[in-house]
């Protein structure tokens, strides 16, 4: 067998890519998923951080302390596998949602603290000498300015946990690796993987690129 | 007459400095109080204190004859503090706002005045610091004077009984100072009741009715600014005036 009939084989790709379009759909949705329940309950976990009552604060430090350490695959491998002896059985892709999400919101809080932090106190002051109520200030003065400061880093933490989304195909979920692990069984031929490695790179090197550029943007007043 | 501002025996602490010492301090409706003395005498703290960005632990301020509420009286202190303007040594105008905005925003938000009624409210304050032209400019597109400028604007817009100033000229380059000396003069000959903590003694000079000298936390004296430059009362206030004259 030449290199490319091993491992570029055109052939078997054709033949399994149906299969994997299915992953990477499955890998979109879980993406998808955790990026707007992580950045959501980030943004939230933030805010509680900084302007809730004390048992929020502390709270809110103890899931960011949390969730920063512990590695997402012992975390996933928890849900999935320890989780049913506690009753409560998830399905692959649900496990993945939430292990991916509990550490993306704790990555997520701490770029948008960054960002809130950034804001000269000044202008709160300013807003609150003016007798705005502080719900106001914060939708209106500091989390439109801490959403820009934090952009290029959010987007840099949303590029890596996309690509731990892979993790996924550990707990059974046919994401994109999954697929692309049983398709190389099926057919005894490699192939398919890289065809998988080809797809990753095709949407996450892009992603790279943009965080790049966000970040010059950034810098450039 | 009702005093626009009352401070009876104020005290404040930041832990176990003693900041403020019994200050008490009535301004009139219509005044204009210059308060100079030197770095560190507690001249921000004090005037902090009038809209409560600083809480103290002894004393009593009215505001109109009204007590000011208490740092956990939230909807009450925000209503107080939109009768109080303030204009800061750093401007700190919201930079993501054109001058318009940052005029407007405060009745949008504070009164729930219909953005197009504020929009007017704010150009019409942007003209009378003489910046109708630069309307739709952001702070950044703006030089420090103009920037000082709108900051005055949009405290005008709320339409306040007493403004407080912190130094708003400290920050400017020295060409700039002039332009809003005369904005803050045109207003005190307007009737603003106007507490300015300022080092420009051309300024009080020319446009206080009363000069106040603090010191260590403490004010020394008050006298009307003819009596105060020529012939102060204190020693420590004929020190400061040596050093800075
Ligand atoms: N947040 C704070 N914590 C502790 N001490 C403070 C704080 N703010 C001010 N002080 C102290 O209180 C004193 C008065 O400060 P304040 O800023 O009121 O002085 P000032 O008269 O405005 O001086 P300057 O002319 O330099 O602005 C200073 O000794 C200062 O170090
Ligand atoms: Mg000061």
């Amino acid at each position: 067998m030449t290199f490319i009939e091993t491992f570029l084989n055109l052939e078997v790709m054709a033949r399994v890519l149906p299969m994997l379009l299915r992953g990477f759909v499955n890998t979109l949705l879980l993406a998808a998923a955790v990026l707007t329940i992580g950045a959501v309950a980030g943004v939230a976990i933030c805010l509680a951080r900084l302007y809730g009552p004390k048992w929020a604060r502390v709270l809110a430090i103890a899931w960011i302390d949390l969730f920063r350490a512990i590695p997402i695959l012992v975390l996933l491998i928890l849900i999935y596998y320890a989780l049913p002896f506690a009753g409560i059985r998830l399905s692959g892709y649900w496990s993945a949602v939430i292990a991916l999400s509990c550490v993306f919101s704790a990555f997520t809080a701490e770029v948008f603290r960054a960002g809130i932090e950034a804001i000269p106190k000044g202008q709160i002051e300013a807003a609150q000498a003016l007798g705005v109520p502080g719900r106001s200030i914060i939708a209106e003065i500091i989390l439109p300015q801490a959403f820009r400061i934090a952009i290029p880093s959010h987007t840099s933490n949303s590029v890596a946990i996309a690509k731990d989304t892979s993790l996924a195909s550990v707990v059974a979920m046919p994401d994109l690796l999954k697929q692309a692990t049983d398709a190389q069984a099926l057919t005894a031929n490699p192939s398919p993987l890289i065809a998988a490695a080809l797809i990753y790179l095709a949407v996450l090197l892009p992603a790279v690129r943009l965080v790049h550029w966000l970040e010059r943007r950034m810098k450039a007043p | 007459m009702t005093p626009a501002v009352h401070i009876a025996g104020l005290q404040k602490w930041y832990g176990g400095f003693h900041a403020l010492k019994d200050i008490t301090l009535t301004v009139d409706p219509g005044e204009t109080v210059v308060i100079c003395g030197p770095s560190g005498s507690g001249k921000s703290t004090l005037i902090r204190c009038i809209n409560r960005l600083e809480d103290f632990q002894q004393g009593r301020i009215q505001i109109g004859g009204a007590p000011l509420p208490g740092p956990r009286e939230g909807r009450a202190l925000a209503a107080m503090r939109q009768r109080v303007g303030m204009v800061f040594q750093s401007f700190n105008l919201f930079p993501h706002f054109t001058a318009t905005e940052n005029c407007s925003w405060a009745l949008r938000r504070a009164r729930g005045v219909p953005e197009a009624e504020a929009r007017d409210t704010a150009l019409r304050l942007l003209d009378r610091v003489h910046l109708r032209d630069h309307a739709d400019k952001r702070p950044a597109q703006l030089s420090g004077g103009q920037q000082q400028r709108v900051a005055i604007a949009r405290a005008l817009c709320m339409n306040p009984e007493v403004m407080l100033f912190d130094e708003p000229t400290s920050a400017l380059d020295p060409e700039m100072v002039k332009e809003v000396l005369d904005v803050m003069a045109e207003l005190a000959e307007a009737g603003m009741t106007m507490i300015c903590v300022t080092h420009e003694m051309g300024f009080a000079r020319r446009v206080a009715d009363r000069v106040v000298f603090m010191d260590q936390g403490r004010i020394i004296e008050t006298n009307p600014p003819e009596r105060f430059f020529s012939a102060p009362s204190s020693a420590r206030a004929q020190a400061f005036l040596a050093q800075i004259l």
